[in-house]
């Protein structure tokens, strides 16, 4: 059972849970699936300084924190008892775009020529964590909502704001991907 | 009109000082509007539906910036598999939701309510596409991320959090 577990999971099982996330938080608690407002609690519980936006009672959307809190755990538990010693397999085509960034290593979830604190101080270190990060955290808000809020929560509810939100996400993304990227990897 | 009325017994009940509802509403923010008063150990519970998403978060690969610079590359169909699977299995739990008027578990009435369209969602939309590409994490992956050892997500997590704030900080002079 264990060894069944620790191999890669299909999509469709990763789908079909992530899916079921939205009615169990509903009938758990009446909670609408979204994860980027937890930052939004975050900086009203942590930062408000007076901004009206983060002026509102944070600690009635605390199941939010808690939510996100659980994933965290979770990470940390399939990291520890559920890893797969294997390296990942990942598509041949972005293998051969990836080795043009210097980027070979799939032993981990991420590249470790990225992902690492060696990386922290370095531009690009400023680059992926700090410019990313904040890219993320700036539209996720700007758009009311993430790929959970808005991809997931929105569209199972038919909202057409969630499908343009969620078109926008993808354009910004291929973009990113195929444009800023191959940039990005020039400077270093 | 009927989330400007929640919004607005919502802060009755929370005794806000400021008028909210346009920012609470622009930002699906009124999303619990859940009126029970609980002791805060019940949201454990949220904690535990937490645990498992980020186990499948892990398991299934989703937080691995490689699956994402497939996905925008185009070379595998697993991230489109798993977003595709999700939606069907929400939209059909939620028509479900709907069709049978489901309550949750202390018998409140199950509400989900309409977005508006703004600006936002596209050039906030298209800010956050330029991110993901760039960390490979959206927020939810960047929890079980930092859960998963690799410690210098904390960085984008934080910077996250920043962006998040200058958003709030600069809402106003935003176009929406």
């Amino acid at each position: 059972m264990l060894e069944f577990l620790r191999q890669p999971w299909h999509w469709s099982v990763a789908g079909l849970l992530i899916g079921l996330t939205v009615p169990t938080l509903l009938i758990l608690g009446n909670k609408k699936f979204g994860i980027s407002s937890s930052l939004r609690h975050i900086c009203a519980a942590c930062i408000p300084a007076g901004v009206p936006f983060f002026k509102y009672d944070w600690k009635k959307e605390a199941w939010n924190l808690f939510f996100v809190a659980g994933v965290f755990i979770g990470g940390f538990l399939a990291a520890t008892f559920l890893s797969d010693p294997e390296p990942m397999q990942v598509a041949e085509a972005t293998k051969m775009k990836l080795a043009e960034y210097g980027i070979t290593n799939y032993q981990a979830l991420m590249p470790p020529e990225i992902f690492s604190f060696n990386q922290l101080l370095t531009l690009k270190g400023f680059i992926f964590f700090v410019v990313g990060g904040f890219l993320v955290g700036f539209g996720t808000r700007y758009a009311g909502g993430c790929t959970s809020g808005h991809s997931i929560m929105g569209l199972s509810n038919l909202q057409l704001p969630s499908l343009i939100a969620t078109i926008s996400f993808m354009i910004g993304g291929f973009f990113s991907a195929n444009v800023l990227l191959p940039l990005i990897f020039k400077l270093f | 009109m009927f989330h400007l009325k929640i919004c607005k017994i919502y802060m009755e009940l929370t005794k806000l000082k400021e008028p909210q509802v346009d920012v609470r509403y622009q930002d699906a923010m009124c999303t619990n509007e859940s009126q029970l008063k609980h002791p805060w150990w019940y949201n454990f519970k949220y904690m535990l539906v937490g645990i498992i998403f980020g186990i499948v978060f892990v398991k299934a690969e989703i937080i691995s910036w490689f699956r994402i610079q497939e996905m925008f590359q185009l070379t595998s169909f697993h991230m489109y598999g798993v977003i595709g699977t999700a939606v069907i299995v929400g939209m059909i739990s939620v028509a479900i939701i709907k069709k049978t008027k489901a309550k949750s578990i202390y018998g409140e009435p199950i509400t989900l309510d309409n977005k508006t369209f703004n600006k936002g969602q596209i050039i906030g939309g298209l800010i956050f596409g330029l991110g993901w590409g760039i960390t490979g994490a959206c927020p939810g992956p960047l929890y079980a991320q930092m859960g998963a050892g690799f410690g210098v997500v904390a960085v984008t997590f934080l910077s996250a959090v920043l962006g998040t704030w200058v958003y709030g900080y600069l809402r106003d002079k935003l176009p929406h």
